[in-house]
């Protein structure tokens, strides 16, 4: 069998704020990095495909399977994982609250992806139909909760940040 | 952990065509959420990989001296969706790429990626041939440019030469200028799905919405390779608005369109929707251009 070279190469990138450096395989995914090298274990192994959304993860703002996405191209880039969402003494962040207050969770396994991706929605500052809410989530599988908690959720955390009640 | 047997990062357009030179058998990637999948799946295990993923001159959309909208071909589907030059001229374009996969996978996949996989299927390759799109190669050689027609030479084959990358897709002011267009996606779901059919058309009207001066229709998965139903343009163009019109417009795409059977849907089925993506998708662009129906 014809020996394999291994090749490795060092990223420097801002993980949850902090400015961080690995020198990674370069066959690795941001998923293989951010759990094994970071202890990032919100971000979770689910299809490995890019199907299920377990693995998502903020960069740049947008919401990225980092499943299906090399770790050498985080180079530079700012990377959030669920664990950036909580404040500074662990409290948990409007999203999560929601989530708990509406019981969008049962498992767990899709909610760190969910909160994630509620964040980059919430972030735009707009007000979304629940028909646009649908589509935004609609990247992330979830076996447990039906979605409705879980889009509730994400609506009442949405007014709360844009200062309104929501329609009965 | 992916099965890659080297992965050469290329740092501009320049090296990614000498790298291309370098390792002929190598695979371009660029968002990677078509190539790193197949691998996942075995059938790229192994490979070389040539990544352009971090190319930043090849990304976003701008517009030419000429007027010529161009899109980089490591633009995201969400960038294209939300960007205001293709929100003004080209909003179709917008509306058939937020129609791939889910959300994260329209902030990962280009259009560059979506067209150089030669699938029929592909959510952009439709609306791009609808619009006389023009794919810019940049190889050894410097640029070349190939109408989208040409580029498609079979399911899964585009004409992509020895050292060349996909750099940019070109729409010509004389194909978006006053022309308004609607795409359907004929699917199972709503989001995570490939198109059991594709239909985009467009269509420019007379200064007093009368008259149709040009009609254009291409289908995702009615052929081997994304396709244009020229008949029924023919047959339109020139003619005065009407509900009538858009019957005969839809039942001539019959003459041109050739989808088969597979496990997504039947031949009939995919011929009975092309005819009616057609009539709903030439309506509602009539309309769009301030056409009275």
């Amino acid at each position: 069998m014809e020996k394999h070279q291994l090749q490795y190469e060092t990223v420097r990138f801002n993980l949850n704020g902090r400015d961080v450096e690995r020198t990674v395989d370069v066959r690795a995914s941001l998923t293989d990095m951010l759990r094994n090298d970071f202890r990032m274990t919100s971000v979770k192994k689910g299809c490995e495909v890019g199907e299920c959304g377990a693995c998502t993860v903020l960069i740049d703002g947008e919401t990225f399977n980092s499943c299906i996405y090399l770790a050498v191209w985080a180079q530079g880039k700012h990377i959030r994982t669920l664990e950036g969402v909580l404040g500074p003494d662990g409290q948990l962040s409007d999203v999560q609250q929601a989530f708990v207050e509406e019981a969008a969770i049962q498992c767990g396994f899709c909610t760190p992806g969910f909160v994630l991706t509620a964040e980059e929605i919430l972030e735009t500052g707009q007000e979304y139909t629940d028909e646009q809410l649908r589509k935004l989530l609609s990247g992330h599988l979830c076996r447990c909760t039906g979605y409705e908690n879980i889009l509730r959720a994400v609506k009442k955390a949405m007014y709360r940040r844009l200062g309104k009640e929501p329609p009965q | 952990m992916y099965d890659i047997k080297a992965l050469y990062q290329a740092k501009s357009v320049a090296d990614a065509v000498a790298l291309r030179l370098a390792h002929p058998e190598a695979q371009i990637i660029a968002g990677g959420s078509d190539v790193l999948v197949q691998m996942r799946e075995g059938k790229r295990a192994g490979a070389e990989l040539i990544s352009i993923q971090t190319l930043d001159e090849i990304r976003g959309v701008s517009m030419d001296d000429d007027g010529t909208i161009r899109i980089g071909s490591l633009t995201s589907f969400s960038h294209i969706t939300w960007d205001p030059l293709i929100q003004k001229y080209i909003n179709v374009l917008g509306q058939a790429v937020d129609q791939v996969g889910g959300p994260q996978i329209r902030n990962i996949g280009t259009i560059g990626g979506n067209t150089c996989n030669g699938v029929t299927s592909a959510d952009s390759a439709s609306t791009l041939h609808a619009w006389d799109a023009i794919i810019e190669l940049t190889g050894p050689d410097g640029i070349r440019r190939q109408p989208i027609h040409d580029f498609y030479i079979r399911a899964g084959v585009v004409d992509i030469r020895e050292g060349e990358i996909q750099t940019a897709i070109l729409i010509p002011k004389e194909s978006y200028e006053n022309c308004f267009g609607h795409y359907i996606k004929y699917a199972m779901r709503s989001a995570m799905d490939i198109a059991t059919l594709g239909t985009s058309v467009n269509v420019r009207l007379s200064a007093d919405k009368k008259t149709v001066e040009r009609a254009r229709v291409a289908f995702g998965v009615a052929g081997p390779v994304p396709l244009r139903a020229v008949r029924a343009e023919e047959l339109a163009a020139g003619q005065p608005v009407s509900l009538e019109l858009a019957e005969r417009f839809a039942q001539a795409v019959k003459e041109d369109i050739n989808p088969r059977d597979s496990w997504r849907a039947a031949k009939d089925f995919r011929i009975h929707i092309a005819v009616e993506s057609a009539k709903r998708a030439f309506i509602e662009s009539v309309k769009l251009a301030g056409g009275d129906l």
